[in-house]
């Protein structure tokens, strides 16, 4: 039993750990698809926790801190359509700006205003989200194999989790079963026969990419307000280009990004159980090393043990129209 | 707007007149950030200036950072020439230092000169090997050099903690660092020179790395535009598909451009273990590494841009440590928050305003030229 329960928690935390990666992998979709690179994912996700952070400590609501955090992060995706779509500058340079920008100010507003080296207050209660116990979990806790499976792992996430896991499908169906999804697909892998259909190449990618900066919003505030009750500096700790390693290796295709997501977050719980465990023939790792992990795996996913990505075609070209 | 004849737009006004508007642009809300965390923009430029001229040794500690800036601008630019994003600068000078260290320290028994050479052969070696793994896999298997280098950056600071917690570290002390090396290595300082002509001056960490940051500019601008292989890596960031048809190999350009890359940003190791901290230090690179983007965007990746670029954010280092000092709501953070302005507007969004500028001049150039 002792086996059992040590792997039902392993995958509860591999479900919560996933939980800002598939949000932020679902927002890559969307951008990525319409043929906008998004490597600024890190930086909106780290604007959302601050936001959310900061919203919530001074409205005492998580919600009203979300909303705000979702405002925050579409206007940032506006940035950086303003600058790679309307001004055809470079997106890579786009993103790398925003994200350097926001670790920038997150901290430093976080300290001009709280004065904690980079620290926002710890939220109570009322101002962070809680654990959602499902329905019966606990009546059901000692039913063999159902109750560990529903009370142990499914039940008891923060409220982001179970969004995370609803977004997948959703995020399918708008992409590839609605014209929306059509168009937007369209959009990216062939602009001008897009606009020669009549079609505003630019408001579809500026559509996705308000889409792209709800979702990361989403992502952020799980960060902030719910695992943790509290902002601190570049609390996003990479998790925006994993998100992205994962989209890249799910080939920009929600259900094998999701995969791709679950693989991170299992690494990265695994991880965090192996600190300061003595491995059989090996000993102890430095907990360093271990800690590099999801970063090494990263690389090693994104060099693609299961052939190479095709991105869209038309990805990180400004479309610029004929006159 | 219609594009203006691209032959008829004057060097100095795409070269200078846009890049100092797109400044002042960034300039301009970096003060609105400064004013939005409670403190006195106005104030703040007056310290800045100070900080970074109005001293001695304000001034040392400007051309320091400026050293540090030089390289790790010149390392984004020659990448970037190729068209590869190399945002790994922080964690190749980060491995480029510990190639300084182990160098310097298992060769001290050569003439010091001999020393200083090998290990800076030691930085560029250990750097370039740090970019080479991102650069074969984006070679080979189209893995984006912006991921795998930022990975790279974390798996470097990992690494490097390791080996300084458990392997190199000074055992004889408690923080997370190496021994000092022994004293005849050190890089001779601006405090020794100023002390030839009789300036006495407190510490300052300004030393001749400065000059290899000259050399360091000159070289690259020879490689990149005056030898055949600068022209067939430009070849191929312009227009890959034509470079190949050219016989050019991208492959081979992109292993190449990447490594040169990488050894420039180990260079930074050599100016911090050799010239400041003596030893390795846990985080030395202080995000000198991204700061190098910036620097090397603002100077439109070119020697001669980069290094008044690298100047500039020398004096924005010096004097925001100034203005840090004297005012307690701005952390040096905030001047992360300015990179990331000026990276927005000298970068990606530098078309802002081109068309108008270079058309406005391009018209008053053909009144004068028809009156």
């Amino acid at each position: 039993m002792e086996f059992l329960s040590d792997i039902a928690s392993l995958i509860n935390s591999t479900l919560r750990i996933s939980t800002p990666l598939v949000f932020a992998a679902m927002a890559g979709i969307f951008a990525e698809r319409s043929g906008v690179i998004d490597f600024s994912l890190e930086g909106k996700m780290l604007m959302a926790a601050f936001v959310a952070a900061v919203g919530s400590y001074f409205l005492g609501n998580p919600w009203l801190g979300l909303l705000l955090a979702i405002i925050a992060c579409v206007s940032l995706s506006m940035l950086h359509g303003f600058a790679s779509v309307t001004y055809k500058g470079d997106q890579v340079v786009s993103c790398v700006a925003i994200n350097i920008l926001i670790i920038g100010l997150t901290t430093a507003l976080a300290a001009a205003w709280f004065g904690q080296a980079g620290l926002t207050p710890t939220l109570n209660e009322d101002q962070r989200f809680l654990e959602v116990n499902l329905p019966f979990a606990e009546s059901l806790r000692d039913v063999p194999i159902i109750g560990t499976i529903y009370s142990d792992i499914l039940s008891g996430h923060y409220i982001f989790v179970y969004l995370a896991y609803l977004s997948v499908p959703l995020v399918f169906w708008v992409v590839f079963k609605t014209s929306f999804g059509l168009r937007l697909r369209a959009v990216g892998e062939n602009p001008s026969a897009v606009d020669t259909a009549g079609i505003n190449v630019f408001a579809m990618r500026y559509k996705a990419l308000a889409i792209n900066g709800v979702l990361i919003a989403f992502a952020g505030a799980h960060l902030s307000t719910a695992v943790n009750a509290n902002f601190f500096r570049e609390m996003s700790a990479g998790r925006g280009y994993l998100a992205l390693a994962a989209m890249i290796f799910g080939k920009w295709h929600p259900k094998t990004a999701l995969v791709a997501c679950l693989l991170f977050g299992f690494t990265d719980a695994l991880q965090i159980r192996l600190q300061g465990v003595e491995l059989p023939a090996i000993g102890e790792i430095p907990v360093q090393l271990i800690q590099a992990i999801p970063y090494v795996l990263t690389v090693v996913l994104l060099a693609g043990f299961v052939g190479k990505a095709i991105a869209p075609n038309a990805i990180g070209q400004p479309y610029i129209k004929e006159r | 707007m219609a594009p203006v004849d691209k032959s008829k737009v004057p060097w100095w006004v795409s070269n200078l007149i846009v890049p100092l508007v797109n400044l002042t642009l960034a300039l301009l809300v970096s003060g609105l950030f400064i004013f939005i965390a409670g403190e006195n923009p106005y104030e703040a430029v007056r310290l800045i200036i100070y900080g970074s001229f109005g001293y001695i040794e304000g001034f040392a500690y400007t051309l320091y950072y400026t050293t540090n800036f030089v390289f790790t601008g010149l390392a984004f630019a020659v990448a970037f020439h190729c068209r590869l994003f190399n945002i790994g600068g922080e964690g190749q000078a980060y491995i480029g230092g510990l190639g300084v260290f182990l160098v310097a320290i298992n060769f001290s028994f050569l003439p010091v000169p001999i020393v200083w050479l090998l290990s800076i052969a030691g930085a560029v070696v250990f750097g370039a090997a740090w970019a080479f793994i991102p650069a074969y896999l984006q070679a080979t298997r189209g893995s984006h050099v912006v991921i795998t280098t930022i990975m790279f950056n974390f798996i470097a600071a990992s690494l490097m903690v390791f080996l300084l917690v458990d392997v190199i570290r000074d055992t004889a002390q408690m923080g997370p660092h190496t021994v000092a090396l022994p004293k005849e290595q050190w890089f001779p300082s601006f405090k020794d020179f100023a002390g030839l002509f009789g300036i006495k001056i407190r510490y300052s960490p300004l030393n001749i790395s400065f000059l290899l940051a000259i050399t360091a500019s000159v070289f690259v601008w020879f490689l990149v535009w005056k030898t055949r292989w600068g022209y067939e890596m430009r070849a191929v960031g312009h227009n890959t598909q034509a470079a190949i048809y050219a016989g050019i190999s991208p492959y081979k350009n992109i292993i190449i451009a990447m490594c040169i890359s990488g050894g420039l940003a180990g260079l930074l190791g050599v100016n911090e273990i050799l010239g400041v901290h003596h030893k390795i230090v846990a985080g030395f690179p202080a995000g000198y590494g991204f700061t190098g983007i910036a620097v090397a965007l603002m100077g439109r990746n070119h020697p001669i841009g980069i290094f008044p670029a690298a100047f500039l954010f020398g004096i924005l280092y010096q004097g925001g440590s100034e203005v840090t000092f004297d005012m307690p709501n701005i952390t040096r953070y905030m001047f992360v928050a300015v990179q990331g302005v000026i990276i927005l507007f000298s970068g990606a969004l530098e078309n802002l305003f081109r068309p108008q500028i270079e058309s406005f001049f391009v018209n008053r150039l053909n009144i004068k030229a028809s009156a």
